[in-house]
């Protein structure tokens, strides 16, 4: 962990609801992995007041920069949609354990909802470089917000989209969909972000279907960095449960072992 | 550049601090060290231990509010045997002295943590974070009531050597009046104060922004009420006075002692800012050098008014 003033490179809006940073990261691109976040001061204010976390969206190794994809929500995202290339940005990180991707795998699922496109993305982009199979579903309210598809197509990743828009993203549906996808095709690991429904959906999946699976959680933080005990979650240890900081010990967790609630 | 050294030291009952910047109880852990440098604190204060382990509150546990942030953390705790065997020794690393927060159900349960904990050679004082429930009083704070919070200190007083430091709550009719309890008792100092009983509703969902319904509120946003605690206390007792609640920075800090605190804790502002104290340390100092002030204790109750305030405001 450090704490970084970086100079913002680009900075647009990409849809109706979200933004796309790229930062110049030199010297840190290295240590970053899928999965990891940075804590952003996205103002010096009585409000937003606290930092906000954000995964990596991209890790860009050759050119040393990293991006993040953001949805504008509240005080603090709107506040960021005013940062102008040029200025700096303050960011803590990174933090946390990112995805494991076992030399082994051949091919991965990505089941991704909203925001948690931006987190499996980096993910996504790692595992294509490394030689895996790659099939990502993306689910989000409107076409619109499916931003990431494009890049990931272009990645070389197999996307499927589903929309409540479409019609075609309850939970029954996207399960019929993995299993189609299991019946063609032999999973070796599954990667989750944004949706308790469809976290609880991989969990029940991958547990019958005798492949591991890896979720990144979210939850409130305030320090980011372990010592507010803010943003916990139950995992099973054994017999035992027990509270462990999204933070620190995740954000990304071993899916069988999360206590979802 | 006037080169003279300035005295940064301040004394906490018989305990001397190289100088008045510490961590607020629960805002501060062992992983902050990769963001400062520990050994210029004035002294290092963990998160509250419990006797037994405590898994806390339910999630969301942190909201923000302007200019502040509301926690019910619950006071998750690892126990005292954990304490002892893991936290203890990391503190220990470091030449500053440790002040150990307990927290207890019940006044008992302060007493034996304080025989335990006030007798290991590496915790120099004692934090009793008596603004916990007290679960044989229907969970009512410890420190809000003068008689207990007299009772505890004088019973916690007697198995121990150590400085015993109690951390008011903020959320009583007269803090005075616990200052003055606590006093009698044989408190070697007061933190004044914890967090105010506070809340917030999203006004999308209905429902409360934290997980436990209410929380107590930090930050800058509850600075003045606890610069004005500090002023009251100081008139009301004779101990050291530690002030904790929204310091940003040196202004802040400086404000707090020449209100009548003799040392400064930082809490909130690290989660934005984790060298914050640091920053503030370097920022004292140079407010020293600015107005040519030798001892930072000329600084501790400096505060003079003409005149006494009229209660009725
Ligand atoms: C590890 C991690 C990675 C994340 N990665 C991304 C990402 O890549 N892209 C993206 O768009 N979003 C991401 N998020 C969610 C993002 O942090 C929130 O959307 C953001 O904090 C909202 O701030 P706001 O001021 O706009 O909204 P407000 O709703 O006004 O925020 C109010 C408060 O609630 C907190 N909060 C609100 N929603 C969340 C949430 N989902 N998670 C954590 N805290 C929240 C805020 O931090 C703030 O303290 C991530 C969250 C976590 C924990
Ligand atoms: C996340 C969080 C956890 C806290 N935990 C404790 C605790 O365990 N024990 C305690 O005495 N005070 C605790 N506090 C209160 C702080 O020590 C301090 O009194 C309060 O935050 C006001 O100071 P600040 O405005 O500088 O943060 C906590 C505060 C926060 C924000």
């Amino acid at each position: 962990m450090q704490s970084n003033k970086l100079s913002i490179l680009e900075h647009r809006q990409v849809s109706v609801r979200y933004w796309h940073m790229v930062v110049s990261a030199q010297g840190l691109t290295e240590q970053i992995r899928p999965g990891q976040f940075f804590n952003i001061l996205c103002g010096n204010r009585a409000l937003p007041f606290l930092r906000r976390p954000f995964s990596i969206y991209r890790i860009n190794r050759e050119e040393e920069t990293i991006e993040f994809l953001y949805l504008v929500q509240g005080a603090g995202t709107r506040e960021m949609t005013n940062m102008k290339v040029g200025e700096s940005i303050d960011l803590l990180g990174p933090f946390g354990i990112g995805f494991t991707l076992d030399e082994q795998w051949e091919t991965v699922l990505l089941l991704a909802r909203g925001v948690g496109i931006a987190t499996l993305a980096a993910l996504a982009q790692e595992a294509v470089a490394q030689g895996k199979q790659c099939i990502a579903i993306l689910s989000a309210r409107s076409r619109n917000d499916l931003l990431a598809a494009d890049t990931l197509q272009g990645l070389g990743v197999d996307v499927l989209k589903v929309t409540e828009e479409d019609g075609n993203s309850d939970v029954t549906q996207v399960e019929e969909l993995i299993m189609d996808i299991l019946d063609k095709r032999k999973i070796d690991a599954g990667f989750t972000c944004g949706s308790k429904r469809l976290s609880r959906l991989m969990q029940k999946v991958s547990i019958n279907n005798g492949f591991p699976a890896q979720v990144a959680l979210e939850e409130h933080m305030a320090c980011a960095m372990g010592a507010c005990f803010a943003c916990v979650c139950d995992i099973r240890e054994g017999d035992a449960i027990k509270s462990v900081r999204i933070c620190t010990e995740g954000p990304v967790f071993d899916l069988s072992k999360v206590v979802m609630a | 550049m006037n080169m003279r050294s300035r005295n940064l030291e301040v004394k906490i009952g018989n305990l001397a601090l190289a100088n008045p910047i510490m961590p607020a109880s629960g805002a501060f852990g062992v992983e902050m060290n990769q963001a400062m440098d520990f050994n210029r604190l004035g002294a290092l204060v963990p998160k509250s231990i419990t006797k037994y382990p405590r898994g806390g509150n339910p999630t969301p546990r942190v909201c923000e509010v302007t200019s502040g942030m509301i926690n019910s953390i619950g006071i998750q705790s690892k126990g005292i045997d954990y304490y002892i065997k893991e936290a203890i020794p990391e503190y220990a690393q470091y030449p500053v002295p440790l002040i150990s927060s307990i927290s207890g159900d019940t006044v008992e349960e302060f007493v034996e943590m304080c025989q335990i904990i006030g007798n290991h050679p590496d915790v120099d004082a004692i934090e009793l974070n008596i603004s916990c429930p007290n679960l044989e009083h229907d969970g009512k704070a410890f420190g809000m009531d003068p008689d207990i919070s007299y009772d505890l200190i004088k019973r916690a007083k007697q198995v121990t050597d150590v400085p015993l430091i109690a951390k008011l709550t903020p959320n009583v009719r007269s803090i005075q009046e616990i200052a003055i309890a606590c006093e009698n008792a044989g408190a070697d100092a007061l933190t004044v104060a914890n967090t105010f009983l506070a809340m917030a509703i999203d006004i999308h969902t209905m429902k409360p922004k934290i997980g436990n319904i209410m929380g107590g509120i930090s930050g800058p946003a509850v600075k003045p009420m606890i610069v004005r605690m500090i002023y009251q206390v100081y008139q009301s007792v004779d101990i050291p006075i530690i002030g904790c609640g929204g310091v940003m920075n040196p202004e802040d800090a400086i404000e707090m002692m020449v209100a009548g605190a003799t040392a400064v804790q930082v809490g909130t502002a690290s989660f934005i800012n984790p060298n914050s104290m640091i920053e503030i340390i370097e920022g004292i100092e140079a407010y020293m050098i600015d107005k040519e002030i030798d001892d930072i204790n000329e600084l501790i109750g400096r505060f003079h008014a003409d005149g006494t305030p009229n209660l009725c405001v």
